[in-house]
């Protein structure tokens, strides 16, 4: 599939950033006739998996997080890469209970997933982290 | 993100504005923590009126409160949600165990 459109930024891992990359994220989704629902879902997601780098993947010290948007003709896409920590147990990681911090619910995974059609996520311990994730598009692509 | 605090029949009113994400879920906790230590207040009430934005992180730190709320046999409430925000509400299962309601007069009635 071909891609229309795309953008890559490199992110500090700094809790400052999460906020930018959601709302780059959301302007890189206004291009196409999303309703404002829809863009409020992206931001979560983005902020969750950005957020997971930040403080899962590099444990809130130092590290790059590469954030890349993609513009497909049906759907959009995020991926969103660090070099950190990395997943032991990724289907442990993905139950709505799970969290290594007793104040969060472990709900990073389940809004991504319920907020986004497509949800990937591939681990390596002590190598990374890359989730990857679409929305699709079913209205007219505006441009 | 910013907060306002202040003692209303015994409850802990705190005002919220801003976006509830990483980035200021410490300073969020702490402030509230602070206003719950030196008010000796029974109740919290989250008027969350002017908050744009909710994440997993904003919304741990709402439910830490609940616990540590609960634990002491008090109540949360909360008045004032923007739709974005009820979603992440709704699909967390927060509105189970936390009401919600029009205003902050509502709420302080029901206590």
């Amino acid at each position: 599939m071909a891609i229309k459109n795309q953008i890559t930024i490199h992110l500090q891992s700094h809790s400052e950033n999460v906020a930018i990359a959601r709302v780059t994220a959301a302007a890189f989704a206004a291009q196409i006739d999303f309703t404002l629902n829809e863009i409020e879902e992206i931001k979560v997601a983005v902020s969750e998996a950005i957020s997971n780098a930040i403080i899962h993947g590099y444990e809130e010290g130092k590290g790059q997080i590469n954030f890349i948007m993609n513009l497909y003709e049906g759907k959009i896409e995020y991926i969103i890469e660090d070099k950190g920590r990395g997943i032991e147990d990724i289907a442990l990681a993905r139950q709505a209970s799970y969290s290594s911090d007793p104040e969060r619910m472990g709900l990073g995974f389940v809004f991504m997933e319920s907020f986004m059609d497509e949800l990937e996520i591939s681990s390596e311990v002590n190598k990374g982290t890359k989730v990857r994730m679409a929305k699709k598009i079913l209205r007219n692509i505006g441009h | 993100m910013k907060l306002t605090t202040f003692l209303k029949r015994g409850v802990l009113i705190v005002r919220v504005e801003g976006e509830l994400d990483m980035h200021v879920t410490h300073d969020f906790r702490q402030q509230v923590d602070l206003a719950l230590e030196s008010s000796n207040a029974k109740h919290i009430l989250f008027n969350l009126e002017t908050v744009t934005f909710i994440d997993s992180s904003g919304l741990g730190v709402i439910l830490g409160r609940y616990k540590k709320i609960c634990a002491v046999g008090g109540n949360v409430l909360i008045a004032h949600v923007q739709p974005q925000v009820l979603q992440i509400f709704e699909l967390s299962g927060l509105l189970k165990i936390i009401k919600i309601y029009n205003s902050e007069a509502q709420a302080l009635e029901s206590i």
